[in-house]
């Protein structure tokens, strides 16, 4: 006899299996279509590999397993693909998500299965993948990929097969195992090949399946399959639970069981593995069981996957009057299902219909008064009225201390509460939110360290420059203290030297600018003598000033660089064309002469001020250029100047008074 | 219509009223022997802390703009005056009880935010308040029946008049407590003081009428330990430790005497105490091991202020002290969780 250990807690619910387990194992009828989910499984969703329209035969694979942690999906009946879409799949939220979905031909026409009867002749990673393709995923609840289980990278010491079932109401894998105890045996020696033949294969079956315990004993004799009896509990069936039970072990929080050399396998899936792999058969049924007071006829059933709800409850006679709901699992961790079109999954073990009198609703909530139920119910010695304290008050860290992600939310807890508070609720909740903070904190963290990294970039960026600048300057200083201060001063005087202009070059340029500027201001003159309109009159007179002003400053630098002066003479002297010179200064004169004739008394005496303001700039520019040049020296130059200047303001002086005198009469 | 509920679908029949329910029960038989010992006033206290305590909290409850008769029917109330009255002397004056239930209802539980926040445990409160505020009427018990002369307990009309008009109880069926007697022995030898007080002469474990009274409610704290109601941690916790401290300072009986460990187990409120005080659990501590600390806490608060401190017993005073030390003690206390190698206590909360 093996020793067994206890697990702390525990509850003792009213079991209610004997009910479904009156009839043997019966197959349900065809369903008309089937839904298939790619996701059954823990894991990527699986590869579609159909398209709408096609035909496809039972145990073909309508989609691939998407990578390692992933499981095939096949057509459970023959048919054709009449849509790839959203359907509402079994969730706690009623959630969608993609789905295949197969209209039965009634045919149910299956591909030829070729399995390896001896399967000790195919290498066990082999057989992994096959199992992979097959679709294989944990039968008993969770989906976890069964091919990532049976890959560990430790040794494996320990085999367990999972046939607890110490949900009350289950009774898919004690049906199971009553009918098909050899399978079961089979199917663990299978598993046990595959991960290296450990030195112990267990199959744990709790003592309320007495029949189940004796009909795998059989089966079991001869081989080095052992079956584990050990006292009805709920939760025994927990994965980590069922370890203790078996080998007074713990798997460390966070950890795995194979970290540990342990695997656990459901017997249902030990069997579809068999199958799988002896028969060739993909995973396309499972057993459900059928139970609850709304039912006529309670019992387990053979399902395809993928058949709705819906249909699989018509077939027993489910009175819709008297469900309160209709729960997919157990009613420990069950969640219940609202739209009757979900399909039965692989992890579907049985869909709960109780009356209101079964499974009475729970009445409000009332206070928590720390009797503490909970805490002796708890399967992980967990506090759970302190995990509810701060799941109230969303302290996360206060939950994280009390160990909130180690609770299974087996429902222990909120099945004593005698306040009725819906105790694992709030934990999902928690975890939830728990959940998310680590990812904002994450993307918070990832940005953080962008930030910073930048900035420190720019920042090394910023120092290179300034240490290149640096070393550069230390080298200027370095060459000027080796060649010396005068030196540089001469040499600096010369390099301005050698840029300068040579001044005839720069004068004959200056003249060339000269000239253009006078043609342009004869252009305008025209221009302003055939104006229409007193306003473009005006615009060009201003034009003309402008361009004058500039004709004065070239002539200014021309006397800077020694050349005759006289404003009256400018024009003549353009080395250019002398004479063309002179007939353009008779013929402005002229111009001007009519143009004062056409203006009025105002206007005239208007335009004189302001060439003669124009006229005046210009004397004392040069007189200023000329005194500059002839520095504290007595100069005729100078002298002249500033006598045209003087005579220049004198009239200036007269204009203003007279145009003065005009404004006066005018008012 | 179906519904969609969360999981657990599947409930244990039980409801925190039915826990309220069978701590009432469980103290019938302190109450019989109560009332045979001490008369009508034990009943009466009862009955009038009752109807104060579903008074105030159902004016609180309007207060606080709750559904009365949800939290009415919890008993919760029923279950603190219950506690008060069975501490209070019998024949104590109505309004001596009023203002117990009040600061118990109003004060110690509501002002916290009712059932289930309580810091603190809300009939010890109002115990605690009426013992400093009225220690005459707190400490003026009356003699157990079997040892009255000749003379009679009150009748019950008797005693409604003591207790609502203020009539005083007849002289010579007053008395001190055997606690309160065993305090005042001066110099006289454990034998001696035995010798010349009927009340210890005539008892087996420790006095007359208080030891049976401690013997029924100790029977009636097996029942609910039976019914898994709480666990054994604190009351054996507290009970261990008036067991054990006797037997460490037992000095054979002089005049300095510190009791023995059966007079400590069976005299006063030790067993009221321990079944039915600080086993409550929302003031007291969270885990097994927790209890266990909170429980001998009270058990030796009790001894020393019982056997150096002015006050004859300390019950009372042991729950507070050990209510306020509960957070502390839950910290240091956190059960080893599946999975862990060793038990984790919460940080310093770092804000």
């Amino acid at each position: 006899m093996r020793k067994i250990w206890d697990i702390p807690g525990g509850v003792h619910p009213p079991e209610n299996k004997l009910q479904s387990l009156t009839e043997s194992l019966a197959d349900a009828r065809l369903p008309d279509q089937v839904v298939l989910p790619l996701s059954m499984h823990i894991g990527a969703p699986a590869k579609t590999l159909v398209s709408v329209g096609d035909q496809v035969k039972a145990g073909q694979m309508i989609a691939e397993p998407a990578g390692n942690f992933s499981a095939g999906v096949h057509a459970s009946i023959s048919g054709k693909v009449i849509a790839i879409e959203n359907h509402p799949v079994p969730h706690a939220s009623g959630l969608s998500a993609p789905c295949i979905k197969i209209e039965s031909d009634g045919q149910d026409t299956h591909i030829d299965y070729s399995g390896t009867a001896d399967y000790r002749t195919i290498d066990p990673n082999d057989i992994v993948s096959r199992l992979r393709e097959a679709g294989l995923a944990g039968l008993g609840g969770a989906g976890f990929p069964t091919a990532i289980k049976l890959a560990p990278k430790a040794k494996i010491n320990t085999l367990i097969l999972n046939g607890t079932e110490c949900e009350p109401y289950i009774t898919s894998d004690h049906t199971l195992m009553r009918e098909l105890p050899e399978q079961v045996v089979r199917g663990a020696e299978l598993l046990a090949y595959v991960l290296g033949e450990p030195e112990t294969i267990l199959i744990g079956v709790e003592d309320n399946k007495p029949d189940a315990i004796k009909a795998l004993k059989k089966a079991a004799e001869g081989t080095r399959v052992e079956i584990v009896e050990f006292p009805t509990k709920y939760p025994s069936g927990g994965e980590k639970q069922l370890i203790q039970i078996l080998t007074g072990e713990e798997v460390p929080s966070g950890g795995l069981p194979a970290d540990h050399g342990i695997v656990l396998q459901n017997v249902g899936t030990a069997v579809a593995a068999w199958e799988a792999i002896v028969e060739g058969k993909p995973l396309i049924s499972r057993i459900t069981t059928l139970v609850g007071e709304a039912l006529e006829n309670q019992c387990n059933l053979k399902v395809r996957i993928g058949t709705p709800v819906k249909e699989l409850l018509a077939q027993v006679g489910y009175n819709e009057e008297r469900a309160d709901r209709v729960v997919m699992g157990g009613p420990m961790m069950g969640f219940s299902v609202l739209d009757k079109e979900v399909p039965i999954t692989k992890i579907t073990n049985c869909l709960l219909a109780p009356t209101k009198d079964e499974l009475p609703e729970p009445p409000p909530a009332q206070p928590c008064i720390r009797c503490g139920q909970c805490a002796e119910a708890c399967p992980a010695s967990l506090l759970p009225q302190q995990l509810l304290w701060y799941s109230q008050s969303r302290d996360h860290a206060r939950l994280n201390d009390y160990n909130l992600f180690d609770c299974i939310e087996c429902g222990a807890c909120a099945y004593v509460c005698p306040s009725h508070i819906p105790l694992v609720q709030y934990y999902r909740a928690s975890k939830g939110d728990i959940r998310l903070e680590e990812v904002e904190k994450q993307q918070a963290d990832v940005a953080r360290e962008r930030f910073e990294a930048r900035k420190e970039r720019l920042e090394r960026a910023a120092e290179a420059r300034e240490a290149k600048r640096k070393a550069r300057m230390e080298a200027a200083k370095a060459k000027q203290s080796q060649s010396g201060e005068g030196d540089i001063v001469a040499k600096a005087m010369a390099r301005i030297a050698s840029t300068q202009e040579d001044p005839g070059d720069a004068r004959a340029k200056l003249e060339r600018q000269k000239q253009t500027f006078l043609e342009r201001i004869q252009g305008m003159q025209n221009k302003v003598l055939n104006a229409e309109t007193d306003e473009l009159k005006a615009k060009f007179l201003a034009q003309i000033k402008n361009t004058e002003q500039k004709l004065a400053g070239i002539d200014e630098k021309l006397i800077g660089l020694g050349a005759p002066l006289s404003t009256e003479s400018t024009s003549s002297n353009a080395d250019a064309a002398p004479t063309d010179a002179a007939s353009e200064a008779i013929a402005k004169a002229k111009e001007r002469a009519e143009k004062m004739g056409q203006m009025s008394e105002k206007e005239k005496l208007q335009s004189t001020i302001d060439s003669l303001n124009a006229r005046l700039a210009k004397s004392e520019q040069k007189l200023l250029a000329a005194a500059e040049k002839a520095g504290d020296e007595p100069d005729d130059i100078v002298e002249a100047l500033r006598n045209g200047r003087d005579k220049l303001s004198k009239k200036l002086d007269d204009a203003k008074d007279a145009l003065a005198k005009l404004d006066e009469e005018a008012n | 219509m179906l519904h969609q509920i969360s999981s657990p679908h599947a409930h244990k029949v039980f409801s925190t009223s039915q826990v309220m329910l069978e701590v009432v029960v469980a103290t019938i038989p302190g109450i019989l022997v109560l009332s045979y010992f001490f008369g009508w006033g034990t009943l009466i206290n009862i009955l009038w802390a009752g109807l104060l305590a579903l008074g105030f909290e159902a004016a609180i409850m309007v207060l606080r703009k709750r559904p009365v008769g949800f939290y009415l029917k919890d008993f919760s109330a029923l279950v603190t005056a219950l506690l008060l009255a069975l501490a209070i002397p019998p024949y104590c004056p109505w309004w001596v009880t009023l203002i117990g239930i009040f600061f118990a209802i109003v004060v110690a539980k509501h002002a916290f935010g009712g059932l289930g926040y309580n810091p603190f445990n809300p009939a010890m409160v109002g115990y605690v308040v009426l013992l400093i505020s009225f220690p005459v009427q707190m400490t003026t018990w009356t003699l157990p029946s079997t040892l009255l002369d000749g003379q009679a307990l009150p009748s019950l009309m008797e005693s409604l008049r003591v207790v609502f008009i203020g009539t005083p109880l007849v002289d010579g069926i007053t008395s001190a407590t055997a606690l309160d007697i065993f305090k005042q022995k001066d110099a006289l030898m454990v034998d001696q003081l035995y010798a010349q007080t009927p009340m210890f002469n005539q008892g087996m474990l420790a006095a007359v009428g208080y030891e049976w009274v401690n013997i029924a409610f100790l029977i009636g704290g097996l029942f609910l330990l039976v019914r898994k109601t709480y666990t054994w941690h604190a009351p054996i916790g507290m009970l261990a430790t008036l067991l054990i401290l006797p037997v460490l300072f037992y000095d054979g009986g002089s005049s300095a005497s510190k009791g023995s460990s059966f007079f400590h187990l069976f005299s006063g409120a030790t067993m009221l105490g321990a079944f039915f005080i600080v086993t409550d659990p929302v003031s007291g501590c969270t885990s097994n091991l927790g209890r266990l600390i909170f429980g001998v806490g009270v058990g030796l608060i009790v001894y020393v202020i019982r056997v150096w401190g002015n006050y004859p017993d300390a019950l009372a005073f042991g729950v507070l002290l050990m209510n306020f030390a509960a957070p502390l003690i839950d910290y240091y206390t956190q059960p080893r969780t599946y999975g862990h190698s060793k038990r984790s206590h919460a940080r310093i909360k770092k804000d």
